[in-house]
C-alpha cells in the first residue's frame, strides 16, 4: 500500500522533485502551505473534464444535424432526371449492438466501483500513514481492470459489428446512411479509446508509487468521461435506431 | 486527462529547452504564441503583396512564384486568409496575449492546466508547418479559398492544388481545431477556478472578459469545424458523398452521389462566424482596457461591456446564414438570419458608445498604446458600418462577390484586429521583455498604418459597388473592369508603404527588447493587477505573494483617493468608491 505523508509531500511534479519545497505560497496561491492541495487539484479536473466534454458534444450534435438534413434530402438521378429518395436504411446488426450495450454499461458500473474504490482509498491515506495505525487489510477488488478489460470488450464487439456490416454489403462509402453509421460509431470508439488509454494510465501510475489522491484525480475524471461516453453510445444507437 | 496530475505550481525549470521550448509558464507560451503569430502575418502579408503586384501588373514573373497562373493567383488568396485568420487572427490575441496576461491579470501564479498549455501551442505550432507544406507539394496550395467550399474542395481532381495540397490544408485546421480547444478549455477553467480573493466576475478586466468569453466561442464552434473537417477527409479520401452530388469532373463522372455542398457551407460557417469575433473580442477588450486607462477615467459602463461582449458572442452563433444568402436559401431563413444579425449592431454599438463615453472629458494622454486603441475604435466603426448593409439579403446578394465584402471584413476583421495587437504590444510590451518601446517608431508606425490601411481597404467598397467582382486574376478582359484599374494601383502602391511601415514596427519591437529603456513596474499608472508585480514578472507571477483584490478594474481619478489611479490590490477603504 502506498504510504504517503501528507505533511511532507513533494511539490515538484513531472522532473522536478530535486527542487526543495517552497516554503509558504509555493502552493497555488490559495492555501499557502506549500501543500499540493488535492482537494482542489479535483475540482479543477472535474470542472476541466466538465469544459473539455462540450465540443465533444458539439462535435456529436453537429454530425447529428447532418445526419438529419442528409436523411430528408432528395438526390437527382441521373437516369431519370428527377429528384428521388435515395435513404437506404441500414439493417443494423441489432443483436451485437445489444451485447455492446450491456457490455458498456456494465463497464460503466465497474467504473463507478473503481470510482468509489479508490476514493475511500484516498479518504483512509492519511490516517494509513500514521505510523502503527492500521485499518484493516482491505482486499482491494480489481475493479479498474475490470472496466479496461470491458472498454476492450466493447471495441472489439463494434469492430465486429462493422465486419458484420460489410458482410450484409454495407460499407463506408455504399450509401449516406452507411456512411453515418460508421462514422458515429467510429466517432464514438475513437473517444472510448481515449479513455482506456486513460484508464491504462491510471492502471500504470499505480505501480509508479504515486500518491493514491493523485491517482485518485486521474479515475475519478476518467470515470465521469466514461459515464459520459455511455450515455452518448446510447444516444447515438437511438440515433441511429429511430432515425433510420 | 492524464495531464491533471501536473499541479500549475510548477517550480522554475531550469535547463534551456524546459525554459525557453517547452515550457509550462504560461507566459514564455504566451510569447511564443505571439511570435508565431508574428511569423505567420508577414508570410501572409507577402501572399497579399504578390496578389497585389499581379492585380496591376498581371504579365510580372514574381520572385519564388514565377509567372501567376489564375490558378496559382487562387492559391495565394486561398492561403493568405487561411494563414491570416487561424494563425494569426486566432492565435495571437488569445494564445498570445491572453495566454500570458489572463492569469495575471486575474492573480493566478499560472493557467489551470500548464501541460495542455504547452500542448496546446506546439499542436498550433505543428498545424502551421502542415499548412506551410502544403506550398511545397505536387500541385501546390489549394485553390478553394480560406472557406473551402465543396465540392471544389472536396474532390481530388478539381484542380491543382486540391491533390496532396488540400489533404495538408484540411488536416491542418482540423489540428489547429484541437490545439484551440485545448486553449480553450485551459483559458475557461482558468478564469473560472483560479481567480484571487476578491476577484470577482465583476472586478475582472474587460481584457479576461474577452479572452473568456472568445474562449466559450472556441469551445462551441472548434468541435463543429472539426467535424465538417473529418466528413470533408471522407469525402476526399474514402469515397463518401456527405458533400459531393452526382458531379462530373473533365468528362468524367465522379463516383460521389447525392451529397450537398450546403451542408458543408453550414457546418462551416456555424464555425465561421463565431470566429469572426474570436478574432475581434479580445481587441475590444484592450481597446477598453486601454481608452479607460490613457484618458484616466473610469471605462464608461463597464456592466453595459460585460453585458455587450455576452450578447455579441450569444448571437454570434445565431447569424451563420447570413454567408450563405447567394445559397437558393428559403426568404424566410434569410429574413430571420437577417434580423439577427442587425440585432448584433445593438451591442457592438453599445461598446462604441462607451468607449466615445469614456474619452468625453477625459484627460487623455496620447501615448502610443492609446494611439492603437483610438486606432482601433475608428476601424471598429468604419468596418463595422457596412455590416448592416450586408446583412440585408436584397443587399448582399449584389454585393456579396465584388470587393465591397472584400473592404469589409478587411477592415472589421483584419486591419481592426491587427490595431488591437499592435495596442496590446505597446501597452504590454514593458511587462513581457522589461523595457519600453521606441515611442517615435511606433507614432510613425501607427500613422502610416492607419492612414495606409484606409487607403487599401476604402477604395474596395467603391470597387464593390462599381461591380467589381472578387477573386478575379484578371482584370484586363472585362471592359467595364479597366476603368477600375487606376484605383487598383492606388492600392497596390498603398499596400508597399503599408507593409513596408510594418518594418519599422519589428525593428522597433527587436531592437527595444534589447536597448530599450528599462521599464519600471508600472509605467502607465494603471491598475490591474500585472502592473502590481516585477517587471517583467517572476515565475510564479507574484514571487510568492498573493494577491488579495479590493477594487474594481478601471478606478481612475476616484475622488478622495490618493492618486489619479487606485490599483485593484491597493488596501479596501482607500477610496470612497
Amino acid at each position: 500500500m502506498s504510504s504517503i505523508a501528507l505533511k511532507y509531500p513533494k511539490t515538484g511534479h513531472g522532473g522536478s522533485g530535486q527542487n526543495p519545497p517552497v516554503p509558504g505560497g509555493g502552493g497555488d496561491g490559495r492555501g499557502g502551505s506549500g501543500s499540493p492541495n488535492y482537494g482542489e487539484r479535483l475540482r479543477r479536473a472535474r470542472l476541466g473534464l466538465a469544459v473539455g466534454l462540450t465540443p465533444v458534444a458539439m462535435l456529436f450534435v453537429s454530425f447529428t444535424s447532418a445526419y438529419i438534413v442528409r436523411q430528408g434530402l432528395p438526390t437527382l438521378d441521373e437516369r431519370t432526371n428527377t429528384y428521388v429518395r435515395d435513404w437506404l436504411s441500414v439493417s443494423l446488426p441489432v443483436t451485437l449492438l445489444v451485447v455492446n450495450t450491456v457490455i458498456l454499461l456494465v463497464s460503466s458500473i465497474t467504473m463507478e466501483l473503481a470510482r468509489r474504490q479508490i476514493t475511500r482509498q484516498a479518504a483512509l491515506a492519511p490516517v494509513k500513514s500514521i505510523p502503527g495505525v492500521s485499518v484493516g487489510n482491505e482486499r482491494s477488488f480489481p475493479w479498474l481492470n475490470i472496466t479496461v478489460l470491458l472498454g476492450f470488450a466493447f471495441l472489439v464487439g463494434q469492430w465486429l459489428a462493422w465486419r458484420e456490416l460489410g458482410d450484409r454489403g454495407f460499407y463506408l462509402a455504399t450509401s449516406p446512411s452507411s456512411s453515418f453509421f460508421y462514422l458515429l460509431t467510429g466517432s464514438h470508439a475513437a473517444h472510448l479509446a481515449g479513455g482506456v488509454i486513460a484508464l491504462m494510465v491510471a492502471a500504470i501510475t499505480a505501480l509508479l508509487q504515486r500518491p493514491v489522491e493523485a491517482r485518485r484525480i486521474v479515475v475519478d475524471v476518467t470515470a465521469w468521461y466514461w459515464h459520459f461516453m455511455a450515455v452518448l453510445w446510447i444516444y447515438i444507437f437511438a440515433l441511429l435506431w429511430f432515425a433510420r | 486527462m492524464a495531464t491533471t496530475h501536473q499541479i500549475h505550481a510548477h517550480a522554475a525549470p531550469e535547463g534551456f529547452i524546459r525554459k525557453y521550448i517547452f515550457s509550462l509558464d504560461h507566459k514564455v507560451i504566451g510569447i511564443q504564441y505571439y511570435f508565431l503569430a508574428l511569423a505567420a502575418v508577414f508570410v501572409g502579408m507577402f501572399l497579399s503583396l504578390l496578389m497585389r503586384i499581379h492585380l496591376i501588373w498581371p504579365q510580372a514573373v514574381l520572385p519564388l512564384v514565377g509567372e501567376i497562373k489564375p490558378e496559382t493567383y487562387l492559391s495565394l488568396l486561398t492561403m493568405h486568409g487561411t494563414i491570416m485568420v487561424f494563425f494569426v487572427l486566432t492565435t495571437a490575441p488569445q494564445g498570445g496575449f491572453g495566454n500570458y496576461f489572463l492569469p495575471i491579470q486575474i492573480g493566478a501564479p499560472d493557467m489551470a492546466f500548464p501541460v495542455l498549455n504547452m500542448l496546446s501551442f506546439w499542436t498550433t505550432f505543428v498545424a502551421f508547418v502542415v499548412m506551410i507544406a502544403a506550398f511545397f507539394v505536387t500541385g501546390g496550395a489549394p485553390l478553394h479559398g480560406w472557406t473551402g467550399y465543396a465540392p471544389l474542395s472536396a474532390l481530388q481532381n478539381a484542380g491543382p492544388g486540391e491533390q496532396l495540397g488540400a489533404d495538408l490544408w484540411i488536416t491542418s485546421i482540423a489540428i489547429f481545431c484541437l490545439a484551440s480547444l485545448m486553449g480553450a478549455l485551459n483559458f475557461i477553467t482558468t478564469t473560472l477556478d483560479l481567480r484571487a480573493k476578491g476577484m470577482t466576475l465583476m472586478r475582472m478586466p474587460l481584457t479576461v472578459w474577452a479572452w473568456f468569453i472568445t474562449a466559450i466561442l472556441g469551445l462551441l464552434a472548434f468541435g463543429v469545424l472539426l467535424s465538417a473537417g473529418i466528413l470533408l477527409l471522407l469525402d476526399r479520401n474514402l469515397g463518401t458523398s456527405f458533400y459531393v452530388p452526382l458531379v462530373v469532373v473533365n468528362g468524367q463522372v465522379m463516383g460521389h452521389k447525392g451529397g450537398s455542398p450546403l451542408l458543408w457551407q453550414h457546418l462551416f460557417w456555424f464555425f465561421g462566424h463565431p470566429e469572426v469575433y474570436i478574432a475581434i473580442l479580445p481587441g475590444m477588450g484592450v481597446a477598453s482596457q486601454l481608452l479607460s486607462t490613457f484618458s484616466r477615467k473610469p471605462i464608461f459602463g463597464y456592466k453595459a461591456m460585460v453585458y455587450a461582449i455576452m450578447a455579441i458572442g450569444f448571437l454570434g452563433f445565431m447569424v451563420w446564414g447570413h454567408h450563405m444568402f447567394m445559397s437558393g436559401m428559403s426568404p424566410f431563413s434569410a429574413f430571420s438570419f437577417s434580423l439577427m444579425t442587425m440585432a448584433i449592431g445593438v451591442p457592438s454599438a453599445i461598446k462604441t458608445f462607451n468607449w466615445l463615453g469614456t474619452l468625453y472629458k477625459g484627460r487623455i494622454r496620447f501615448q502610443s498604446p492609446m494611439l492603437y486603441a483610438i486606432g482601433f475604435v475608428s476601424l471598429f466603426v468604419s468596418g463595422g458600418l457596412s455590416g448592416p448593409f450586408l446583412a440585408q439579403p436584397v443587399l448582399d446578394i449584389p454585393l456579396h462577390d465584388t470587393y465591397f465584402v472584400v473592404g469589409h471584413f478587411h477592415l472589421i476583421m483584419g486591419v481592426a484586429a491587427i490595431f488591437g495587437m499592435f495596442a496590446g504590444t505597446a501597452y504590454w510590451f514593458p511587462k513581457m521583455f522589461g523595457r519600453m518601446m521606441n515611442e517615435g517608431m511606433a507614432r510613425i508606425h501607427f500613422w502610416v498604418t492607419l492612414v495606409g490601411t484606409y487607403a487599401i481597404f476604402m477604395p474596395m467598397h467603391y470597387l464593390g459597388l462599381a461591380g467589381h467582382p472578387r477573386r478575379y486574376s484578371q482584370l484586363t478582359e472585362l471592359a467595364y473592369l479597366k476603368d477600375l484599374i487606376p484605383l487598383q494601383t492606388f492600392m497596390t502602391y498603398a499596400a508597399f508603404i503599408t507593409i513596408g511601415i510594418q518594418l519599422v514596427f519589428v525593428f522597433n519591437l527587436f531592437w527595444s527588447m534589447f536597448k530599450g529603456p528599462k521599464a519600471s513596474d508600472n509605467p502607465w499608472e494603471s491598475t490591474t493587477l500585472e502592473w502590481s508585480t516585477a517587471t517583467p514578472p517572476p515565475h510564479d507571477n507574484f514571487g510568492g505573494v498573493t494577491p488579495v483584490v479590493n477594487h474594481g478594474p478601471y478606478e481612475y481619478n476616484v475622488p478622495g483617493a490618493p492618486r489619479d489611479f487606485t490599483m485593484q490590490t491597493d488596501p479596501a477603504g482607500v477610496t470612497s468608491h
